[in-house]
């Protein structure tokens, strides 16, 4: 699985319909899920629906290609943008020095611009990271998904921490995103404002 | 990518309140030396290029634990993987910033440390040189050892005792660089280490 051959523009070529079939997830000696079978189109978005444990996570890391799955396959999906429970912020660095780190790496730095005033982070490109809330570094977060430029957005519990306000920006770029004929997979407990979403119940 | 994994990794580096630590610990260690052997000059400059080479060694694993356990708890290591980036890329330039960061400083402060031990200065550069072949193998085997113990309660500790028992073949090729042949064998040595480290750390950080 070749998850960021390169990042293509999201109207140029649509990506692939993110294909999953018979999934399987082994943590430690507990089978999580087993023969889980789906598929996201572009445009689309799969709620992930479950307790705690019930392998939402899980699901969202091999997606990311960051877990190895007990069994089945995943294709398609294109490219991933990722964002977990942490952050990846560095304490002494600037926000602003961080999301153009990885807008570097992402290749994305024309994106940037728009993805930080979309979550609301401009104003706080100066501040260092330690010193923001975890709402704000949420914001800082989806804030790099969006500048990634990825076809896949594949985000865990996106609202935790957020305001309303915020998770009405949120919102507003899953919207375009799948307007744009991206796909979100997202693991929820509730609604997060996507849309007429697909749900998926694991556990 | 690579430059661009190295640049960073080197402002982490700079922007952490450890900067000094490794050059100011090698310089003390030096210092401490004539203190505990005493002032016997003939002594000490027989035991001179060890006592500079195990400060090395000790100054390479000062940081260990800064290395690899921070980006593993606070998800860099996911994005950098979710972005489809190799963890032998991310390994390999953590070794070259680390080597910039502790052995750059360490062979500026060696005159210092040179002076405190009682080396002539034939023996210094000949030193200088070896160590400069050497201390990259040192922060290759820091980063490995980083890498297996991030995530583990007591991870320096640990990673002490992995380093040291590898570092052994840099250590006696380093402390017999008098001779050239020695001076080969510390380079292939060090070679060696450099050239599987990435691979070894990566083993290690692609932990799921």
């Amino acid at each position: 699985m070749t998850l960021r051959p390169h990042i293509a523009s999201l109207a140029a070529v649509p990506p692939e319909p993110l294909t999953v079939a018979d999934l399987a997830c082994r943590r430690g000696d507990r089978l999580l899920f087993q023969g889980l079978s789906f598929r996201v189109d572009p445009g689309a978005a799969l709620h992930l629906e479950g307790p705690n444990g019930s392998g939402k996570s899980s699901l969202l890391r091999i997606l990311a290609g960051l877990l190895a799955p007990a069994g089945g396959s995943i294709a398609g999906g294109g490219s991933r943008g990722f964002l977990g429970h942490d952050v990846a912020l560095k304490p002494r660095m600037k926000l602003g020095e961080e999301l153009a780190h990885w807008a570097r790496l992402d290749d994305g730095r024309q994106l940037l611009p728009a993805a930080m005033a979309a979550m609301n982070v401009a104003a706080l490109i100066d501040v260092p990271c330690k010193h923001l809330s975890s709402g704000q570094r949420r914001r800082a977060g989806l804030a790099r998904v969006l500048a990634s430029g990825a076809d896949l957005w594949l985000l865990d519990e996106p609202t935790a921490g957020l305001d309303t306000a915020s998770a009405a920006l949120l919102a507003s770029a899953m919207a375009a995103h799948r307007a744009g004929g991206g796909m979100i997979v997202a693991a929820v407990h509730g609604d997060i404002g996507l849309a007429a979403p697909q749900r998926l119940q694991l556990g | 990518m690579f430059l661009t994994l190295v640049r960073r990794d080197l402002t982490l580096i700079a922007r952490s309140p450890a900067l000094w630590m490794p050059v100011m610990f090698f310089v003390l260690v030096a210092a401490l030396f004539p203190f505990a052997v005493g002032p016997d000059a003939r002594l000490l400059g027989r035991i001179a290029p060890g006592v500079v080479w195990v400060a090395a060694l000790l100054a390479a694993l000062l940081p260990v634990e800064t290395l690899v356990a921070p980006d593993l708890e606070d998800g860099t290591l996911d994005q950098l993987a979710s972005r489809g980036i190799a963890m032998e890329l991310v390994a390999a330039a953590r070794i070259v910033a680390h080597w910039l960061g502790f052995a750059l400083p360490l062979l500026a402060a060696l005159p210092v440390a040179a002076v405190l031990v009682g080396m002539d200065s034939a023996t210094g550069w000949r030193l200088a040189l070896a160590l400069l072949l050497g201390t990259p193998a040192l922060a290759a085997l820091a980063v490995v050892a980083a890498a297996l113990t991030a995530g583990l309660r007591g991870g320096g500790a640990l990673a002490g005792l992995i380093i040291l028992p590898l570092a052994l073949p840099i250590l006696i090729f380093g402390v017999a660089a008098a001779t050239p042949g020695a001076l080969k064998l510390l380079a292939a040595a060090s070679l060696v280490s450099v050239a599987i480290a990435p691979f070894a750390a990566a083993a290690a950080m692609r932990q799921d």
